[in-house]
């Protein structure tokens, strides 16, 4: 297939379009705002829908009112407005509806800047909004890799009947890289595939086959049946969706730990060490929920590590995760940058070498 | 023999949870039978509706109303039934909403559906209270309404006068169709039927956003009989919140 050069932001839109999403609601902010100009050019050319919602508040209630009959739908948004959808997302996870939600992260907290950051780690991963839920999520580290996780997005979402979100940073979204774009899905909404959806039941049908979109389980044993239920699904999705990437670990004496965009970086900081000697690799987890932490473990937890050095841009965020894999297995460094100042190469390199040292 | 008379199809069975004398279990059945008739008269597809319920006393509405049923987050109906309309556009939606679901928490979702001019039926029930959490003061609360968190009396001054929801909306290009009425009276219940029912019919014909503010009872939380709470929206809620057509493009 043929290579084309493409924004990240239209190539992630493009890709939703491919994965089948006919309906996309959103609202403006930057650095995300060519998603939703993408789309509303491109779903009228597909049949779809576009629709500029008044906030992202209602943004994600439209979502929830397209998933719940069982369209494939996505919004898109950036931090603030990610923050504003977290009542939506915990409404969606409880309904158990699957839908697509883009955090194209940038500087925070509050109003921040319109850079590039992963300061919503936690808040994607740990869970924004109310309740024991969980999504499943997402850090590519390059156009293609969103594309082609955007390409199973859906049917994972469907699967487990659980939101998805795309944990991506300002620069993903900005930087042009040449890609592949998958063939068209077709997709269509099968009330057979779906038998929760709203598809139009009427007097008369089976009454457990009645869409009843909801959230509410008013009595302790209903919500805790409800609760159990939510969890075995979270357990099995643990178990099967796990994706990380390892690069360069096999005689890696230093490992470095980091996700998304940073993870890049930290790739070039690696080839160039190699090339004076120094044995490093990465581990950088694909999936960040579910979080591989067993695959962390099998690549970290060898005798000739020495030392870990977990890099985000965030106060170490990701870093949790990383301590809690590890249980205190090897050393940990962590260097970071708050906002949205990216590390350098050489600031990766000399924190290696200071490791090596052992300062 | 011929039946005359039935229990509403778009009813189910569930036991209404609602406090006696309050007026949702009537606001209810009059939906439901307007969308009945509809399909009975053959203008309405069987299962081609679906409703939308809020957070508030009406909380499980999707319990009683036998069709596809959404429960929202409190206040974002209109948002919900906007993306669920946009995905099913051939099939008619309506919300259930209370007056601090609307009028407070939920202002920008139904004043924004109005301006889209989104295809569905809001019915807003407006009980000058917020009754499920207990009697608190509502955007719609009359001056001098005492509740548990205006124990005073509403204070204008304070807090501002009670908005007029129906008038407010009116005023928007893309609502339709907005009528005010009450469940006092018979008179008055057949009167909110045909404007519900209209409503509906407009959805069918594709109009745009319709409102029916239906004033309403809370006896539990206004400390009142259920006789006593009808005279109370008599003779403070009509005058201040007038019964009538606010916009009615279909009759211009
Ligand atoms: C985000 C959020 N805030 C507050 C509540 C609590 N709450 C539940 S019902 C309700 C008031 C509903 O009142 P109204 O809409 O007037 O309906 P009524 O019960 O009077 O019919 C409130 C504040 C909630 N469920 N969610
Ligand atoms: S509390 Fe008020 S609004 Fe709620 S069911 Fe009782 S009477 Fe009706
Ligand atoms: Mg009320």
């Amino acid at each position: 297939m043929a290579l084309t050069l493409m924004k990240g932001s239209e190539a992630i839109a493009e890709a939703a379009i491919r994965a089948g999403a006919r309906f996309f609601f959103g609202y403006p902010i930057t650095p995300q705002t060519e998603i939703p100009e993408y789309m509303s050019a491109r779903m009228p050319e597909v049949g779809g829908c576009f629709l500029q919602a008044e906030s992202e508040v209602a943004a994600i209630n439209m979502v929830y009112g397209a998933a719940g009959t069982g369209a494939r739908v996505i919004t898109s948004s950036s931090s603030p407005g990610v923050s504003l959808k977290q009542e939506g997302i915990s409404y969606c996870a409880g309904a158990q509806l699957p839908c697509v939600i883009l955090n194209v992260m940038r500087g925070g907290p509050g109003l921040g800047n319109i850079q590039a950051s992963q300061g919503d780690y936690m808040q994607g991963v740990k869970g924004g909004g109310n309740g024991d839920y969980h999504l499943l999520t997402y850090a590519p580290s390059s156009v293609q890799e969103a594309i082609d996780i955007m390409m199973f997005a859906f049917e994972k979402a469907e699967k487990y009947r659980m939101p998805v979100l795309f944990l991506a940073d300002g620069i993903i979204a900005q930087m042009m890289e040449p890609v592949e774009m998958p063939e068209m899905v077709d997709y269509k909404v099968d009330p057979e595939k779906k038998p929760w959806a709203c598809t139009g039941w009427k007097p008369g049908d089976d009454p457990a086959k009645r869409g009843v979109i909801n959230s509410i389980y008013i009595d302790t044993e209903s919500l805790s049946i409800h609760n159990e239920h939510l969890q075995a699904i979270y357990a099995e999705a643990r178990a099967n969706e796990q994706m990380w990437e390892n690069y360069k670990t096999e005689d890696a004496e230093y490992i470095i730990t980091a996700f998304g965009t940073v993870a890049r970086i930290a790739k070039t900081a690696i080839d160039e060490l190699r090339e004076q000697g120094v044995k490093v690799g990465l581990f950088r987890p694909i999936s960040v929920w579910p979080y591989p932490y067993d695959a962390m473990r099998e690549t970290i937890c060898r005798e000739q590590v020495k030392g870990v050095l977990d890099v985000e841009v965030n106060e170490g965020q990701m870093l949790e995760d990383v301590k809690l894999g590890l249980e205190g297995a090897k050393p940990i460094r962590f260097f970071g940058h708050y906002g949205s100042e990216f590390p350098t190469t050489d600031e990766i390199k000399n924190e290696i070498l200071k490791m090596k040292e052992g300062k | 023999m011929s039946v005359v008379f039935e229990r509403t199809k778009l009813l189910t069975d569930k036991q209404f949870h609602y406090c006696p004398g309050c007026n949702h279990g009537i606001i209810h059945r009059l939906v439901a039978e307007s969308i009945d008739e509809l399909v009975q008269e053959g203008k309405l597809e069987a299962g081609n509706v679906m409703g939308v319920a809020p957070v508030g006393c009406s909380v499980f509405a999707y319990d009683y109303f036998n069709c596809d049923m959404y429960e929202a987050a409190h206040g974002r109906a209109p948002a919900v039934a906007t993306g669920a309309k946009r995905a099913r556009p051939n099939t008619i939606f309506f919300t259930y909403q209370g007056d601090c679901d609307l009028a407070s928490i939920g202002t920008a979702e139904i004043v924004h559906a109005a301006h889209r001019g989104e295809k569905f039926v809001t019915i807003f029930v407006n009980n000058a209270i917020y009754g499920m959490t207990g009697g608190q003061m509502a955007p719609t609360t009359l001056v001098g309404q005492k509740t548990t968190t205006s124990p005073y009396g509403r204070d204008e001054a304070w807090c501002g006068a009670p908005i007029r929801i129906a008038e407010m909306l009116s005023t928007i290009p893309g609502s339709y169709y907005i009528e005010r009425c009450a469940c006092n009276n018979n008179a008055n219940i057949i009167k909110t039927k045909k404007a519900i029912k209209k409503a509906f019919q407009y959805q069918l014909e594709g109009k745009g956003f319709c409102l029916i503010e239906v004033l309403s009872t809370c006896p539990t939380n206004w400390g009142l009989s259920p006789v006593e709470a009808m005279t109370w929206l008599e003779e403070n809620m009509i005058p201040y919140y007038p019964l009538g057509v606010k916009k009615d493009k279909g009759a211009e």
